[in-house]
């Protein structure tokens, strides 16, 4: 391992520099800049592949290495260095970002082949994928919010990539903002949880803060509010509840940016945080009981939300809010969650990936309608598409044997387990998980039916469907496949779960409250239930073109259970009236009553520029003054020594 | 009976290289014919300055074993005054290379002849002939050499000697601007002025100490064991009735001659108008080494002061220490708040050097020596940033354009179709479009001024302010972070103009405004430019308030803001000095590593 261990700043390093490029080299680029971008990711992907295949060579108790890069700042006490954390999970992400974004990338290339723009288009998805590599590979909390604060710049950039020249130009640029600022609350979390663990542990590498001892050493009350504010990070990286709203929004992005930092990836990063300060949040089970109710009614929140919108990318965005609540469900759990949180969220990244390409795909079939009621039978047209969304479908339904299934399982089975002295956790969040299931088997059979299926085509006037390039359809046909099969390779016989032991720990095998065969199965019948009331609604029945008025549920969750209302009524409107108090007495108490520090500094400006009338004798003057001045001050502070 | 001193004849090479190649610079004035001398003494004068640096370089690891006084302490060089040399012979040489760069117009930012009396037929004719002033560059070695010499004499007398070699040339420098000439005579003049005063301080401080002591230097000379400031303070001396007085007021004297050079509030006012005056390649040199050279003087005279009474009467060092403190306080808040209404860009920058003076300051202030390393590295990070900035300056230009007259894409004539830097922020708008790559070196040297983390000057600042906080001055350090916050606000809206907002040259504008009030500007500087047709107003002194000047320009022809090209030089300077901004910034452990070295010793 160690002879390999140098490619580990090349992860980084070669989007960095493809990015740069990009950037920086303007217009020469714009012939080749798409092709250097994805090499840029694919270089990451193959340096991944040889440093997961060392790793996987070498003995688990070594499976965890921090490389040293440099020593930023040293100075007394504190010493900031810039390190790199290679491990089962870091590695983990590693290939997930450098896999599935090179596929997003050269589906890209296809995808924005018309953009004049392109080329900036490449250079964002690198700088995204710099940020994320640095993200996961980070070995301190630095260096981690480094790559935070990277990925919501790349994301603000490519959410906002269209604001000029189309009609949508100014809605992107809001969602762009609205994606910014939810994430800026987050952010201040975790600067929050830094401080409060540099002042706790006066370090913030993991080796250190994350050690026995230094958990150890932080009281509970600490070590909760420290859980809690990296809760808030998380919640707004991860549009978790309260936090949620601007991930629908983020749909006026790219597709691709929507599939790579929407789906898979970025929004990921909360459920990362969560499990690399598993050792935190085990030491505050307040802040865990709290994790496990943000993921539980998110998980709720997305899929209700996901069964009334129209817009093929909102529905999937609701249900990726939803399939993080999974994950941060299980992440709350502790050592018997971690690993199947990441599980799902290793094969969610797969199938989301895959759903998110295939509704691009056929966007760019419809002419960028993104209207489902506006699609239907579009499957004879598609037939590549057609059969890889089918099996994400499947994967997200959960259906044994595709990947959904062993991942979603492992958490639902997780939910289940008593916690000693609160036995209702294990059937309320136990429950929440089996309902959140069915949801999500109604929400996705509805969207994959009313696209693909459906007795006749609902089109708008001149829609000639066809498959899109190979360029496309070969990332499509990757993800499709790992949407079938990742979860039985990875999941059969516990691999996954094994190969993540040397950092989330092995966890204690405690019997869920009901036999692991009835939750399957009850589960299982669930899902089909709810797949086949979908099918009746969606499939057999005709979908009318315009969307019927619906249930008030319908209704709420069609504008996303009044999201956007809730955060006008509870945090716009009250901001508002605090600042028009704040306005108000700025103008009638402190103007009036405190206007002296206004006066006292037009004032000091006013003397200062008396003074610097560029008259020499008035600046010799002012020395000499200074000079008695100075005198005079000492004499008085202090006192002339000798004299006393 | 005579004896030969013992002379380490390398540990003065740095100063014999740079000083010996300015004599030779004068000869080559005599005897090189002129077409080739300018690139002689261009040649010459970077020659020297990086003799002078590998002498330092090999010199280094030997002094940071053990120092070494050379003739009985008049060179003294311990590991921050060599570290002091080192910066100010690379700032130098970036400094040159910016000076020597005459772009795209074919002309430097000199007069023709700086004799001539501005406006007459014969600077007309000197300018049509083409003359140069190639004397600059042997000016620019003495005070480069008057400099390293500052900052690393343990002789009050020689420490004088050496701040007459570096003012002297920098004064006169001050007086060459090829353009707004009389503003240029007036900041030299004023100059001189200030600094004959500043130097009489200085002295009479040295005669108080001398008083007191019997000697001029503070370590002694190793052959007279107990004569020296030092070995006085601690026989006692300072016991004595009226003795510390003695002490106090001197060492306050000396200081605030060093102060003045530092650009110190109340020591400050000088600065605005004489960096604003000056030609601009010329500011940028004397505002980042003159500031190395009068810190590190300033370190060395307070430290070994401070040294020799903290055994003795530690009641004199906490009043020294109140001095910087006061100081450092008023120069904090003068320069951050008048800069924050300037509306020139040298202006700016002369109050952010003003405001750098206050941060550095505050590290000095701490009284430990750790410091020394900290302050070695504020030093050089703000001069790198400060060459680069003050070298992009040169860059920007007014332009005349006469519609119809072929002009604006015709040959650049002797008058000037490219006329004088466009100082004015308004006149900065949209530049981030015309010239991006400069745009953005400017905006890393703002960036690093401001104390951005992954710049030089977060790791400067992080230090001085540590600096401060480890001396137990928590409130200071407190204070120079809000400061610093002030000060970013004035360095991002100048960011602001260039990249966000348009430019300004509608060409269906006849009216040009070519200056405006400027809060606390001296109305020097409200004449804008003597070359063109454009008449300028407002002279100096005509009286206390700002003067508004707004010069009707025909139809017929506007002034535009144009970016002109480097011939090279500058462009280099600007590329180094920003790659090094930013490699200080991510990657500063070896520079901190080196400069670490030199707190072992008493500075």
């Amino acid at each position: 391992m160690n002879d390999v261990i140098g490619l580990a700043p090349w992860l980084v390093g070669f989007p960095l520099i493809g990015a740069a490029i990009l950037l920086l080299g303007g217009k020469a680029t714009d012939r080749w800049g798409h092709w250097l971008g994805v090499l840029a990711s694919a270089a990451s992907a193959v340096i991944g592949f040889i440093l997961m295949f060392r790793m996987i060579g070498t003995p688990a108790e070594e499976r965890s290495i921090d490389h040293h890069l440099w020593t930023w700042l040293s100075a007394g006490g504190l010493d900031v260095d810039l390190g790199l954390r290679l491990d089962p999970l870091s590695l983990t992400f590693v290939m997930l970002v450098t896999f599935v974004g090179t596929l997003i990338h050269v589906y890209s290339v296809a995808y924005m082949d018309h953009d004049p723009h392109r080329r900036r288009f490449f250079g964002y998805l690198n700088l995204f994928v710099a940020a994320m590599l640095t993200l996961v590979l980070a070995d301190s909390y630095l260096l981690l919010f480094v790559g935070w604060e990277g990925v919501g710049l790349a994301s603000y950039l490519l959410i906002g990539f269209w604001d000029t020249g189309r009609p949508s130009a100014r809605e992107n640029a809001v969602a762009a903002k609205k994606a910014f600022v939810m994430n800026r609350i987050g952010d201040m979390g975790l600067i929050a949880a830094m401080a409060l663990l540099f002042a706790g542990t006066g370090a913030l590498d993991f080796g250190t803060t994350l050690s026995d001892d230094a958990v150890g050493s932080l009281s509970e009350a600490t070590a909760t509010a420290i859980g809690l504010c990296l809760l808030l990070a998380a919640c707004g990286k991860s549009a978790q509840f309260p936090l949620q709203a601007w991930l629908g929004d983020a749909m006026a992005g790219p597709t691709p940016v929507s599939a790579l930092i929407h789906a898979a990836t970025m929004v990921t990063a909360g459920v990362y945080l969560m499990v690399r300060s598993g050792p935190i949040l085990e030491a505050a089970p307040t802040a865990q009981l709290v994790v496990v109710i943000v993921g539980a009614v998110t998980l709720l929140f997305g899929a209700v939300v996901g069964t009334a919108k129209d817009d093929i990318k909102k529905a999937l965005a609701a249900s990726t809010m939803s399939q993080i609540g999974y994950m941060m469900l299980a992440a709350g759990l502790g050592p018997a969650g971690y690993a199947f949180a990441i599980f799902h969220l290793l094969t969610h990244g797969f199938f989301k990936a895959g759903l998110f390409l295939g509704a691009g795909s056929v966007m760019h079939a419809m002419g960028d309608q993104t209207d489902m009621r506006r699609f239907g039978g579009l499957s004879r047209f598609l037939p590549i598409t057609w059969i890889t969304m089918g099996l994400g479908w499947l994967a997200i339904l959960g259906i044994p044997p595709f990947s959904g299934f062993w991942s979603k399982d492992g958490i639902i089975e997780a939910a289940f387990m008593p916690v000693e002295g609160q036995p209702w956790r294990a059937w309320v969040f136990g429950s929440v998980a089996v309902l959140g299931a069915a949801i999500t088997a109604f929400y996705m059979t509805r969207l994959f039916f009313m696209t693909f299926g459906g007795r006749r085509p609902r089109w708008t006037e001149n829609q000639h469907p066809h498959e899109s390039s190979p360029l496309m359809w070969w990332p499509l046909v990757f993800l499709g496949v790992g949407s079938a099969a990742l979860g039985a390779v990875l999941g059969i016989g516990g691999t996954f779960v094994t190969w993540l032991e040397p950092v989330v720990g092995h966890a204690e095998h405690h019997e869920p409250v009901l036999p692991v065969p009835v939750i399957i199965t009850t589960t299982l019948v669930v899902v089909v239930l709810g797949a086949l009331l979908a099918f009746r609604m969606y499939a057999v029945a005709l979908v009318p073109e315009e969307a019927p008025r619906g249930s008030v549920l319908t209704r709420a969750a069609r504008r996303d259970l009044y999201q956007d209302t809730a955060n006008e009524t509870l945090v716009l409107k009250p901001a508002h009236g605090v600042a028009r108090l704040v306005q108000v007495g700025d103008r009638d108490v402190v103007d009036r009553g405190w206007s002296v520090l206004p006066q006292a500094v037009s004032w000091f400006g006013a003397v200062f520029r008396k003074a610097q009338s560029g008259y020499v004798r008035s600046y010799a003057a002012g020395m000499a003054g200074g000079v008695l001045v100075i005198a005079v001050v000492v004499w008085l502070v202090v006192g002339l020594g000798g004299a006393q | 009976m005579f004896e030969a001193p013992e002379i380490d004849w390398l540990a003065l090479a740095p100063l014999i290289v740079v000083l010996g190649a300015g004599v030779v610079g004068v000869l080559v004035e005599a005897f090189v014919p002129a077409r080739a001398r300018r690139m002689t003494q261009i040649v010459l004068t970077l020659a020297a300055l990086a003799g002078g640096f590998a002498f330092i370089a090999v010199l280094w690891p030997q002094i940071v074993v053990q120092p070494v006084q050379v003739v009985g302490g008049s060179v003294t060089l311990t590991p921050f005054a060599l570290g002091a040399q080192g910066i100010i012979a690379v700032l130098a040489f970036l400094g040159v290379l910016v000076v020597a760069d005459r772009t795209a117009t074919g002309q430097d930012a000199f007069a023709p002849t700086a004799s001539a009396v501005p406006g007459t037929s014969y600077e007309d004719l000197a300018r049509r002939s083409g003359l140069e002033q190639t004397e600059i560059y042997p000016l620019l070695l003495f005070a480069a050499g008057g400099m390293m010499l500052f900052a690393s004499t343990d002789d009050l007398i020689v420490m004088f000697i050496a701040l007459e070699v570096l003012s002297l040339p920098l004064y006169v420098l001050c007086a060459t601007a090829r353009r707004r000439r009389l503003l240029s005579q007036e900041a030299a003049a004023k100059y001189f002025l200030l600094g004959a005063f500043a130097s009489a301080l200085f002295i009479f401080g040295v005669a108080l100490i001398y008083g007191f002591a019997g000697s001029v230097r503070f370590f002694g000379d190793p052959s007279r064991p107990g004569v020296g400031v030092l070995p006085a303070i601690q026989s006692g001396a300072a016991q004595g009735e009226g003795m510390s007085v003695l002490l106090v007021a001197g060492v306050l004297l000396v200081v605030v001659g060093l102060l003045f050079k530092v650009g110190a509030v109340p020591f400050h006012a000088w600065t605005p108008d004489v960096y604003t005056g000056a030609p601009t390649p010329i500011t940028g040199f004397m505002a980042a080494c003159t500031k190395v050279a009068a810190v590190a003087a300033l370190v060395q005279v307070l430290y070994r002061v401070a040294i020799g009474v903290q055994t003795v009467d530690p009641e004199i060092m906490r009043q020294l220490q109140m001095v910087i403190v006061v100081v450092a306080v008023l120069t904090m808040a003068v320069g951050t708040i008048v800069g924050s209404v300037q509306t020139d860009v040298k202006r700016l920058l002369a109050y952010s050097s003003i405001a750098h003076a206050g941060f550095l300051l505050v590290g000095v202030a701490g009284f430990n020596s750790q410091v020394q390393a900290s302050t070695l590295f504020y030093l050089l990070a703000y001069g790198i940033a400060t060459i680069g900035a003050f070298g992009v300056v040169t860059l920007v230009r007014e332009r005349r354009v006469t519609p119809g007259s072929g002009e604006h894409n015709g040959p650049v004539g002797d008058d000037g179709v490219v006329l004088g830097e466009a100082t004015e922020i308004a006149q900065w708008a949209g530049l981030g479009r015309k010239a991006p790559w400069l745009t953005a070196a400017f905006a890393l040297f703002l960036l690093s001024m401001a104390g951005i983390p992954l710049t030089a000057g977060f790791i400067a600042k992080f230090g001085a302010f540590t600096g401060a906080a480890s001396g137990g001055l928590w409130w200071l350090a407190v204070l120079g972070v809000l400061a610093s916050v002030v000060a970013v606000a004035f360095y991002l809206r100048l960011l602001v103009v260039m990249v966000f907002q348009r430019a300004q040259d509608d060409p269906a504008e006849p009216l040009v405004k070519l200056a405006e009030t400027t809060p606390g500007a001296a109305p020097g500087e409200a004449e804008v430019s003597t070359s063109g047709d454009v008449s300028t107003g407002a002279t100096a002194g005509a009286g206390a308030t700002a003067t508004l000047t707004t010069v009707q320009v025909t139809t017929a022809q506007r002034i535009e803001v144009t970016v002109v090209r480097s011939r090279g030089p500058a462009a280099v300077a600007i590329a180094v000095c920003a790659v090094a901004t930013v490699i200080l910034g991510v990657f500063p452990s070896p520079v901190l590593a080196l400069v670490e070295q030199a707190s072992k010793f008493v500075p």
